[in-house]
């Protein structure tokens, strides 16, 4: 528990209406969207509406060696809001205003608690377009998106998070406010702080300002539903579109468990006989679209692929309609979805689809796999029920097998979810004693009192 | 047994709640607190807690679960199906079991039990309200004169002179009709929109249909389920049951989101466990219809030949459009009208912020959500809102009235029925 003396501090900053400390509402501030997590209860919540603020609340947590847990909306998926020790969360959402929309220049300048799909919202105007685009665009902040650096759908052509981020302000563990990159496209003065601290997960300093890169909105679009009875033959037609120099803007991948349970749930015509599924979006200028649609439709039909084009706005939709359905559906199969992101290089697709498989076999679980199999990123879902202790286990171990699997074939813990509490115990699997010791070191050097979401991504009471 | 009688029953709705907070997206309370405990999510998290031991029933817990519209948008927008206003009505009922309900509440309520005695009160209202409400100049509208639980910025509708029900004739009959229906009035048409009631006769007759109003019927009883009070709305449901069970009808006619809500589905829930109650709420239930609803699905819409030259906006009722589904039978109402035109208003299903009571309870919240209603009202700049529930009407009418817009707002029937006036002429 906090003293009374600290609450009184906050409160004097802040105002009473941003000091929550009725363990009613603390309750709420004690998980996020991660599923088989645990929870934990912080001592008080807090929303800041401004710079200053930040840094008063900062202050005051490291004289009083309090820990801070900043929070947007809550809806990561690893563990990264959850405040294990106590102490402080302090949500952000406050800090929600579009502060400026520079279209000469491409660039927006935000707070951290804006809405990404406002942000989209408000270029739209000007013909622009903000491109990451988390699954949860209507809910994630930009701050908390910054901070996991997200990616989404569009990763293949467009990006992710980090390479849309040309500038922040961050308030530093005691206290000071820094600012780094900028307006310019061009900026080498000095070390890449904005590429430290995008993805830090409030680890290393608090954002409180953002500068991103916006594009034009793309002239069209074209969507495909290709099927396929084999894997390979899927796998194959996704190399195969890159090798014909096409880049997706989306390239999306259902295997036939989701498949049969989207169709089970949506109803919305996909073949349930198919081994797997993709999902295509060519975009940009009408020539190049036609010419790439030419391509994809080439490279699918050699690769015995079945294909569907969508037509018109509304058979897109639907089309569409079927990827966005399968989370959901998924996740009405059973209590509990835990959900994965383990990441591969695209050419290791088959590979690591099979792998699933034989997991899924091997524990007896059911797992159901989606994602974005143009940049390798992939979902797989572990249907469970948390109160079954029993199976609970299998999935534990499942899941330690899912992120070996992926180490082994060249890939990552963590395509874009983040490291958070839930992969910590995997991280040395992949940046090896070396380098956890340089991560511990800059953690040490921004955080010498270990206040910033302490217990995350790496611990250094550990 | 229900999970409104027993909260643990609610727990395999509490387990399918994946946590991912996509009901902050939709959630007008969110919207306006950014906090969580406003929001689906968190309530549900604080039920798991409570139903846990991490929490208990207290006074806190209490007042944020009253911070909620049950406007239904989180489960319309949830992933995993999940019905956050269940488990949130469900936690009101067990907080009102194990804390009892507000002494003013409980004042109100029991009288509410009590068919005559509410029906005495709302009629001497009707006479003795000039004492605490000031009527607007130039329209049916009223300020208070004094802060008597209500906001002094607010307008609302005073009492009709006399209600619907002795008002009209028990028995409305056109020649030759097709089918036979009985009228639930509810509360707001019966009391304080009489014209949208008699307007609902007025067009059902129109149409072939002959009506009964049965003069012993009650409010719905819904006001008392959403605070909590579940032995009063069961002793209601069965009330109104047992004056409907008597009458032979093809049909029971609502016009009023919350009424329909209770005969469709909260009658038949309240009473499942019921030997005697749970297949006539059944039957019941399988009878009722929104006007509109009735209108284009069973009777085959009479078109008015007469054109009304205006442009309105429909404004969706929560419980009509995500409580039973009805949506598109009052557009293609008024799509078929000549003369019509149906300027839709962006997100015309959001909440108006009414919710019934909790403008009464959260004036300041409920305006505020009701301030992002109007103002997309205004934009599709309409000559008249329509609507299908009362409680709505009179938010809508506040909002507009504040902004000094002079739009008004009717009832769906109300504007079928200038129709076929225009047609006698």
């Amino acid at each position: 528990m906090l003293s009374r003396k600290i609450i009184d501090e906050l409160t004097a900053v802040l105002g009473k209406e941003n000091v929550l400390t009725e363990k009613e509402e603390l309750a709420c501030y004690s998980f996020d969207a991660t599923a088989d997590m645990p929870q934990s209860m912080p001592d008080v919540f807090v929303t800041p509406t401004c710079t200053e603020e930040v840094q008063k609340v900062v202050e005051i947590a490291s004289k009083n060696k309090v820990p801070v847990y900043t929070r947007g909306s809550g809806t990561n998926l690893s563990g990264g809001t959850i405040p294990l020790k106590n102490g402080i969360v302090m949500g952000m959402v406050k800090m929600n205003k579009i502060l400026e929309i520079d279209a000469e220049n491409l660039n927006a300048v935000v707070q951290p608690g804006v809405i990404i799909q406002d942000l989209n919202d408000a270029v739209a105007k000007h013909g622009l377009i903000y491109p990451p685009d988390p699954g949860t665009v209507k809910t994630a902040t930009m701050g908390g998106s910054v901070a996991e650096c997200s990616g989404g759908l569009r990763g293949l052509k467009y990006g992710v998070t980090k390479d849309y981020v040309m500038g922040l302000e961050v308030v530093l563990a005691n206290g000071k406010v820094m600012r780094c990159g900028g307006k310019t496209v061009k900026n080498v003065t000095a070390y890449d702080m904005v590429k430290l601290f995008v993805g830090s997960e409030g680890t290393l300093g608090i954002i409180t300002e953002i500068i991103v890169k916006l594009i034009p909105a793309p002239e069209t679009r074209k969507s495909f539903l290709a099927s396929f009875k084999s894997l390979d033959d899927a796998a194959n037609s996704i190399t195969g579109i890159i090798a014909s120099k096409v880049i997706p803007a989306t390239l999306e991948i259902m295997d036939n468990a989701t498949i049969k349970t989207v169709e089970n749930y949506a109803h919305v015509g996909l073949p349930t006989d198919a081994e797997a599924i993709l999902l295509i979006e060519v975009d940009g200028l009408p020539e190049v679209v036609a010419k790439e649609a030419q391509a994809v439709e080439k490279v699918c039909k050699e690769n015995n692929g079945q294909l569907k084009v969508a037509e018109t706005d509304e058979e897109r939709d639907n089309l569409w309609t079927a990827r966005r359905a399968a989370l959901p559906a998924l996740a009405q199969v059973s209590p509990t979805t835990v959900l994965e992101d383990a990441t591969v290089p695209r050419s290791e697709i088959p590979k690591m689809l099979k792998a699933l498989q034989e997991i899924a076999g091997k524990y007896d679980l059911k797992i159901g796999t989606f994602g974005h199999a143009g940049d390798g990123n992939l979902h797989p879902t572990i249907l469970t029920d948390e109160r079954n202790k029993e199976e609970m286990e299998r999935v534990h171990k499942a899941v330690d097998e899912i992120f070996d699997a992926a180490l082994k074939l060249g890939g990552t813990l963590s395509g874009e979810h983040g490291i958070g509490m839930a992969k910590m115990k995997y991280l040395e699997n992949e940046f090896k004693e070396a380098g956890v010791e340089a991560l511990r070191s800059i953690k040490k050097a921004l955080d010498p009192e270990n206040i910033l979401n302490p217990g995350k991504i790496i611990d250094l009471e550990g | 047994m229900s999970y409104y009688d027993l909260l643990q029953n609610i727990n395999e709705e509490i387990i399918k709640c994946m946590k991912c907070g996509n009901c902050q997206a939709v959630c007008p309370i969110y919207k306006e607190t950014k906090g969580e405990s406003g929001v689906a999510r968190g309530k549900i998290q604080m039920a798991k807690a409570l139903l846990e031991g991490r929490l208990e029933y207290n006074e806190k817990l209490a007042e944020l679960f009253s911070l909620c519209l049950t406007c239904k948008a989180c489960a319309d927008n949830c992933p995993c199906g999940v019905r956050p206003d269940k488990i949130i009505l469900a936690v009101r009922a067990a907080l009102a079991r194990e804390k009892g309900l507000h002494p003013l509440k409980r004042r109100i309520f029991s009288v509410l039990a009590k068919p005559k005695v509410f029906r005495l009160g709302m009629n001497a209202g009707s006479v003795f309200q000039g004492l605490g409400l000031k009527r607007v100049k130039g329209k049916n509208l009223a300020h208070p004169r004094f802060p008597i639980g209500l906001d002094m910025r607010r307008v609302i509708r005073p009492l009709a002179s006399q209600s619907l029900i002795s008002e009209l004739p028990r028995i409305n009959k056109p020649q030759n009709p097709q089918f036979k229906v009985a009228f639930f009035t509810g509360c707001m048409l019966n009391y304080l929109y009489t014209d949208a009631g008699k307007a609902v006769v007025d067009v059902l007759n129109k149409n072939g249909v002959e009506v009964v109003i049965p003069e012993a019927q009650h409010c719905c009883g819904i006001p008392t389920f959403v605070h909590g009070d579940m032995s009063t709305s069961k002793k209601i449901a069965k009330y109104n049951i047992d004056v409907f069970m008597k009458e032979d009808f093809d049909a029971i006619i609502t016009h009023c989101g919350t009424c329909i809500g209770a005969w469709v589905e909260h009658y038949p829930e309240f009473l499942a466990d019921d030997p005697e109650y749970a297949e006539k709420a059944n039957k019941l239930a399988n009878k009722a219809y929104d006007f509109s609803q009735f209108l284009i699905e069973k009777v085959g819409l009479k078109r008015p030949e007469v054109s009304l030259d205006v442009k309105v906006t429909y404004h969706d009722p929560c419980h009509l459009v995500r409580g039973v589904g009805v949506a598109t039978q009052p557009r293609e109402i008024l799509k078929a009208m000549p003369g019509v035109e149906l300027a839709e208003m962006k997100k015309p299903d959001r909440c108006c912020g009414s919710a019934g009571s909790f403008s009464l309870t959260h004036y300041e919240m409920s305006s505020k959500i009701r301030d992002k209603k109007t103002e997309d009202i205004l934009s599709v700049n309409p000559d008249a809102v329509i609507t299908s529930c009362g409680a709505c009407r009179m938010q809508l009418e506040d909002g507009l009235y504040q902004t000094g817009a002079d739009i008004p707002v009717k009832h769906l029937a109300m504007l079928l029925q200038e129709a076929y006036q225009k047609e006698g002429k």
